[in-house]
């Protein structure tokens, strides 16, 4: 490898041995382009005419007065495919067309990964399979149908717990075994090196985005940034933004499940210990042996017993917070956003959108400005969130 | 078989790789080195499955620590590490079984384990324990060079032998690098792909034996799809010093779950058929 992947002791390649070449031809190939003029005029255009960015700074007024603070959402909903995931799947999809790669393949939890490789893989022609744990298949049908709408195949993975982590290690088995023409487009900020540092970097968008509207619409840094963290990309991808600007305080909820103290939760930073899971050293739910756990939140997308190493760095040198809101204050921030402002988001920015309420009502934050990235919309949850409300749709 | 009582004074008594491979290459013969996932399907039985490959011909044992998550493994061995794990196995009782089998035979032991059962013990308690318990080497499956600095120290430091992967995507250069930190054996990958028994052994598995060969004076040892007696043949007489043989035989206890007996039957007539086909050099 041309770089060792490291954020303080975090991340690296713990990975089998037959997987490092296909690593080091990917980090070869990701500091070839990434400042590539044609390739980054390429990736300008598709992100700009296909997925939709810039996205807005949209100043939240309703929330703002209910919450006593200045609340802008940055709008990653409004994105195709309803996420920010879209914008890693293009950077990564151009890159392995670059790379001359002819197969696709990509894990997804609930689904909106599995999407956005798919339009991707459509788009620039590539075949493109997608790992989803059976369970998962079941409780997300509609997905698995735009999936395969948009040509691609979905595997339903049948071992471990049926669902994310287990359609991540059978991601890579199908990749160590056809590293030579597949390209494996993992959704987060994870993994072994290169992936959490090129998957910032594609997701860098909305930091960047960010950071300039804001300035121009207030003249000033604002107070926090609010980001949602399951393996942690859209936070990663909002942070890099103001992470050199010490004044912002950067704050990441994770899922928080029905409670941080209880089996079932998703928040791995907040409650989990060092551990190597998928490929990096970062922090991981697990039991005294190193047995990785299961994770539990309403929101799929926080629904993981990992994080991104970068994320475990930003907390142990202080420079980010993380907390976790529960299933039952995410859905709230759900009902929040959508009655006050009419924007219905993801069950995972809910989790964002609870928080920042939270945040509110501390009373040395009154009157202080912060941004909630909104990493995605809310559509693919309806059923979800009604059944939770108790309505028949 | 000779009775083996281990006295934990005198290391010597357990027989080291270098050692085991000498006298297997005097003999004129490729050592047998069979797989399985310590505690599948559970703790005593798998006491019996591993008796039965030492009363049988193994030169040498390859013990896998079960982990939730273990990536580089096919579906025999994941199933086998979710069976151990369900049947209460630990880190700990890991070791246990390593020390129970030494109560039976001094051959080399390996285990293969994944990073996160040594990080999350420490590495200075894994290691020493590994060596209390009678193990010579261990193989983490998720540890490339980059990232094994540490791990090889805690070995040198506990005379244990950190043992390394080479495959067919590895470099020339690549494998230079390996068996510097390589001890005991190198195990070489013979597919691409992960743990599994497959229908028959490539040429491209022939050329990389020769490929390390040419690097290395360290014995090597083939797995990964090591299925049948002509497999194990057939890497022997590509210039391998041994074969190790994993899924083939889990495949015999996931088929047997219901009756054992048959299954450790059946496992031992099948090692007697596998250390036969080693003995044409």
């Amino acid at each position: 490898m041309i770089t060792t992947g490291k954020f303080g002791k975090y991340g690296g390649i713990f990975v089998p041995e037959l997987i490092i070449p296909a690593l080091e031809e990917l980090e070869e190939a990701f500091l070839r382009y990434k400042d590539d003029e044609k390739f980054v005029e390429e990736l300008e255009f598709y992100l700009r005419e296909f997925a939709g960015r810039p996205t807005s700074l949209y100043l939240a007024k309703n929330l703002s007065k209910k919450f006593g603070c200045k609340v802008y959402l940055k709008r990653e909903d409004m994105l195709h495919t309803g996420a920010h995931k879209i914008n890693n799947t293009l950077g990564q999809g151009l890159l392995a067309k670059y790379m001359g790669k002819t197969r696709l393949i990509a894990e997804t939890g609930a689904g909106q990964h599995g999407i956005a490789t798919a339009v991707v893989g459509a788009m620039l022609s590539i075949p493109t399979e997608v790992y989803m744990g059976s369970e998962d298949v079941e409780r997300q049908k509609l997905n698995v149908f735009r999936m395969e709408l948009s040509g691609s195949s979905v595997i339903p993975v049948e071992t471990g717990s049926k669902t994310l982590k287990d359609a991540i290690n059978e991601a890579f088995r199908d990749w160590i075994s056809n590293v030579e023409n597949t390209h494996y487009l993992i959704g987060s900020t994870m993994g072994p090196h290169p992936y959490p540092t090129m998957v910032k970097h594609f997701q860098s968008v909305i930091g960047k985005e960010a950071k300039e509207q804001i300035l121009q619409k207030e003249g000033e840094l604002p107070d926090a940034v609010i980001a949602c963290v399951g393996g942690g990309s859209n936070a990663m991808g909002i942070f890099s933004g103001f992470v050199d600007d010490t004044a912002v305080d950067l704050i990441g909820v994770e899922g928080g499940g029905e409670g941080v103290e209880t089996k079932r939760t998703g928040a791995t930073l907040c409650k989990g210990s060092e551990g190597i899971l998928h490929g990096s050293l970062s922090f991981v739910l697990q039991d005294n042996d190193g047995q990785i756990s299961e994770a539990h939140s309403v929101s799929a997308g926080l629904d993981y017993p990992g994080v991104g190493p970068e994320h475990a760095h930003l907390k142990v040198t202080g420079r980010a917070n993380y907390v976790a809101v529960t299933n039952k204050e995410a859905l709230r921030g759900f009902e929040l956003l959508s009655k006050y402002e009419g924007i219905i988001p993801a069950l995972e920015s809910s989790h964002a959108v609870a928080y920042a309420e939270k945040y509110s009502k501390i009373e040395e934050n009154k009157g202080k400005t912060i941004i909630i990235n909104l990493s995605g919309r809310g559509d693919k949850d309806m059923f979800l969130v009604a059944k939770e409300m108790g309505v028949e749709v | 078989m000779k009775p083996f009582k281990r006295d934990l004074d005198n290391p010597n008594q357990i027989q080291s790789y270098q050692e085991m491979f000498q006298e297997v290459k005097n003999r004129g013969e490729g050592a047998f080195i069979p797989f399985t996932v310590a505690g599948d399907p559970d703790f005593d039985t798998s006491i019996e499955i591993v008796r039965q490959y030492v009363e049988n011909g193994a030169d040498a044992l390859e013990i896998g620590f079960p982990f939730s998550d273990p990536v580089a493994d096919g579906p025999s061995v994941q199933a086998a590490d979710i069976r151990s794990l369900n049947s209460g196995m630990t880190t700990d009782k890991c070791f246990e079984f390593i020390s129970r089998i030494r109560e039976f035979t001094s051959i080399p032991i390996g285990i293969l384990v994944y990073y996160n059962l040594i990080y999350k013990k420490g590495l200075e308690e894994f290691y020493s324990k590994a060596r209390n318990s009678g193990i010579n080497g261990i193989l983490a499956a998720d540890l490339p060079l980059e990232e094994a600095g540490d791990a090889v120290n805690m070995a040198s430091q506990y005379d244990l032998d950190q043992i390394f992967m080479v495959a067919q995507t590895t470099s020339n250069e690549r494998i230079s690098e390996i068996v510097k930190m390589c001890k005991g054996f190198l195990y070489v990958v013979a597919v691409m792909g992960v743990t599994g028994a497959r229908s028959d052994i490539k040429k491209s598995t022939v050329d990389l034996i020769k490929r390390v060969k040419n690097h290395t004076d360290l014995p090597i040892a083939v797995g990964f799809g090591i299925s049948k007696s002509e497999h194990v043949k057939d890497v022997i007489q590509s210039g391998s010093d041994g074969a190790i043989v994993a899924s083939a035989i889990i495949n015999i206890i996931t088929k047997n779950l219901d009756d054992l007996d048959v299954a450790k039957q059946e496992i031992g007539s099948f090692c007697k058929e596998l250390k036969e086909s080693t003995k044409n050099r």
